[in-house]
């Protein structure tokens, strides 16, 4: 069977431009704290939400607002509990990195890891009380390091459960080259634990529906939990308002109020040999700049890879995106209504 | 006397302490450019980003202390101990005792704390109660730059483990980083005379188990510590107008508890009021009243506490977390009592 992109690609764009109305409301200071966008994540949630049925779970990190969307669940109500209202989908009470719906069986949680755990749960209720449906646990490739997560997997393995554990890999963990705090591959990682793997282009909707959709028949059927490693960007960063990126978008504005203490630092009588310093502000130097290049680039923005497909209905296109576009003004106008 | 800023003062410390002991290195979760300063001066050997695996490197932390080093961990909030306490739980606060007082673990966790950025219930937490309860641990809260000096260099003397608590508006940088994040448009009720104040020339130690008297007052004695302290000073001017006379302690260190100070100032007012953003049940509230009723003294009691689960909705959270109209109403309601 082949993907029905066009239903794909509604999904993404409709996500993509809702995120950017809570990019303007979080600017706007109508959300708290740091704001960690799904941007750059569309296709692998589309790729994998969009194949989910009644009675599916889902085990969400601190980037739930596009799986919770294409779930089906009122934009408004999101919004609503981005901005902290009484009438949002958790009554103001969470906030955007812990967003939750019973109907739909969704839950998230800002500690890094913890839908490990949580994906295990839901997917021994699946196998325990709703036989042929299945949990997903999302998170980042940085999570793959915290204990709780690597211990789910062997829980799911022992256990057999119907989970699928989706790594969405950008190489960053906040400021950190994940490859630099992280021994081995990570599907020879998941592979010993004796999960089903499968690694796919993230910005690749199709490719991920394909593997996605595989892991999930499999699963369903009784055959075991598989790891789903696949490779995306995020391209505002870590979170909106994210030091690196204003750094890296402008070194020369952000970089000057450091420089003094960077300077003075590096010229303190006792410390490193000079050596040791140099390669530390070489690296401070070159995070910022190489975080925005890699997170930025136009062939990775997997919105850009699927309008490409399209592109060549172009009334067609414009048309899903006009309709799409009047949606979403429609959910700003009704999310500040008093 | 010099003029510095919270984080300055941290660093300060940490860099002349480093420079004169080579056993102290610091890790923690982006700490390379969450510190970039000191991982100029002390480079990449001594200054370490870590996997997200709290469990692993603080853990890590205790046996490196045992074996002769005098690791500084950062964990950037202390709402992430969660996935790590076995380390403190189990391991570091138990050594001492189980080595039948031969062997001690001297390293210093440096973590974050507190609310007031609209972060939600998962990312703004106190804990120093229940850190404080396992006994072993030493727990340090302070509320000045001066405080936050003096007590940053005892911590790196003493020879056992602390947990060295920031709140996170004292700190430019986490107010900055998880607040304004390069906005204008939203605003916090900061504690200004935290965030900057004159430090001594040169670092004396603080001794643990020292409350600092802010205010000297005859009808009635507040008790707090963090950003509550700055709350109870603005309260009592207002408490003034109500010509109501507060005395204020800071406890500076929640364990161990300067027990003779509190005695003398509540046994000399007749009245306790705690002010305490931890949470209110079976916290540092409760046992500040315990020590008065275990000394005799006959005194009334209040405690105004965060009750329940931080909201995300900036609005109530502003009412949950300890405010100064709070604690006018607790101060006034207790005075009312006799
Ligand atoms: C237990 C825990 N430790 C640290 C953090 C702080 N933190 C939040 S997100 C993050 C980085 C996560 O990186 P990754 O898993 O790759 O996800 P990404 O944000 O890149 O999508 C960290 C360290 C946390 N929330 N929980």
């Amino acid at each position: 069977m082949e993907p029905d992109l066009w239903y794909l690609y509604r999904h993404m764009f409709r996500s993509r431009l809702f995120e950017q109305v809570v990019q303007v409301f979080w600017e706007q200071g109508l959300i708290s704290f740091d704001m960690h966008m799904g941007y750059g994540e569309e296709a692998i949630a589309a790729g994998i939400v969009c194949q989910m049925v009644d009675g599916d779970a889902m085990a969400l990190d601190h980037r739930g607002t596009p799986p919770l969307l294409m779930r089906g669940i009122e934009p408004t109500l999101i919004l609503r509990e981005l901005m902290g209202r009484p009438d949002g989908l958790c009554g103001g009470l969470g906030g955007h990195m812990h967003l939750y719906s019973r109907e739909h069986l969704c839950a998230s949680s800002g500690i890094v890891g913890s839908s490990g755990p949580a994906g295990a749960g839901f997917a021994l209720a699946a196998q325990y009380l709703r036989p042929g449906t299945l949990a997903i646990a999302f998170f980042g490739e940085g999570a793959i390091n915290q204990g709780m997560l690597l211990e789910s997997m062997n829980l799911a393995v022992a256990w057999q459960l119907p989970l699928l554990f989706v790594c969405k890999d950008d190489k960053w963990s906040i400021s950190t080259r994940s490859a630099s705090v992280t021994g081995g591959e990570l599907v020879e990682r998941a592979r010993g634990f004796g999960l089903h793997t499968v690694e796919v282009d993230g910005a690749d909707v199709e490719a991920v529906w394909h593997s996605a959709g595989e892991a999930m028949k499999r699963t369903r059927d009784g055959g075991g939990p598989t790891f789903l490693h696949a490779h995306c960007v995020h391209l505002e960063g870590h979170h909106l308002g994210f030091f690196l990126f204003r750094v890296g978008r402008d070194q020369i504005k952000e970089m000057i109020p450091l420089l003094g203490p960077l300077l003075r630092s590096a010229t303190r009588r006792k410390g490193g040999s000079s050596r040791e310093r140099i390669r530390s502000l070489t690296d401070i130097a070159t995070r910022p700049r190489d975080a925005v290049k890699e997170q930025t680039q136009k062939e990775k923005d997997p919105l850009y890879r699927t309008r490409q497909k399209l592109i060549s209905d172009r009334d067609r296109l414009e048309a899903l995106e006009a309709e799409i576009n009047v949606e979403i003004q429609d959910v700003m106008e009704v999310a500040l209504e008093d | 006397m010099r003029t510095m800023s919270f984080d300055e003062t941290i660093e300060d410390v940490l860099a002349q302490t480093m420079a004169d002991d080579p056993r102290i290195i610091l890790f923690g979760e982006d700490v390379q450019l969450f510190q970039a300063n000191l991982y100029t001066q002390f480079g990449g050997r001594r200054i370490r980003d870590t996997p997200i695996s709290e469990g692993a490197f603080l853990g890590a932390a205790i046996t490196a202390a045992m074996a002769g080093m005098r690791p500084v961990v950062e964990v950037s909030l202390v709402d992430f101990l969660g996935v790590a306490m076995d380390a403190l739980l189990n391991q570091a606060s138990k050594l001492e005792t189980f080595s039948g007082g031969k062997w001690k673990a001297p390293f210093v966790l440096r973590t974050t704390c507190g609310g007031g950025l609209g972060g939600g219930g998962q990312h703004q937490q106190s804990l120093w109660g229940w850190l404080s309860h396992i006994p072993g641990l030493t727990v340090v809260v302070p509320s000045t730059p001066a405080d936050a000096g003096g007590l940053l260099f005892s911590a790196l003397q003493h020879d056992g483990p602390v947990i060295y608590m920031t709140h996170k508006l004292f700190t430019d940088f986490w107010v900055e980083n998880l607040g304004y994040l390069g906005r204008k448009t939203v605003d916090f009720d900061l504690p200004l005379a935290g965030m900057r104040g004159t430090v001594p020339e040169k670092w004396e130690p603080i001794p643990f188990g020292q409350a600092a008297i802010k205010r000297s007052g005859v009808d009635l004695t507040i008790i707090s510590v963090g950003v509550g302290v700055h709350r109870t000073l603005e309260a009592a001017v207002m408490l003034e107008e109500e010509g109501i006379d507060t005395c204020v302690i800071d406890l500076r260190t929640v364990s161990p508890m300067d027990t003779a100070a509190i005695c003398e100032a509540v046994s000399s007012t007749g009245r306790l009021l705690v002010v305490d953003e931890d949470y209110q049940g079976f916290g540092l509230s409760g046992e500040l009243a315990a020590i008065i009723l275990e000394a005799g003294i006959n005194a009334n009691y209040g405690r105004v506490c965060t009750e329940k689960t931080i909201p995300y909705s900036r609005e109530l959270e502003a009412q949950t977390l300890p405010n100064k109209e709070r604690i006018v109403e607790g101060a006034i309601e207790l005075m009312d009592r006799s």
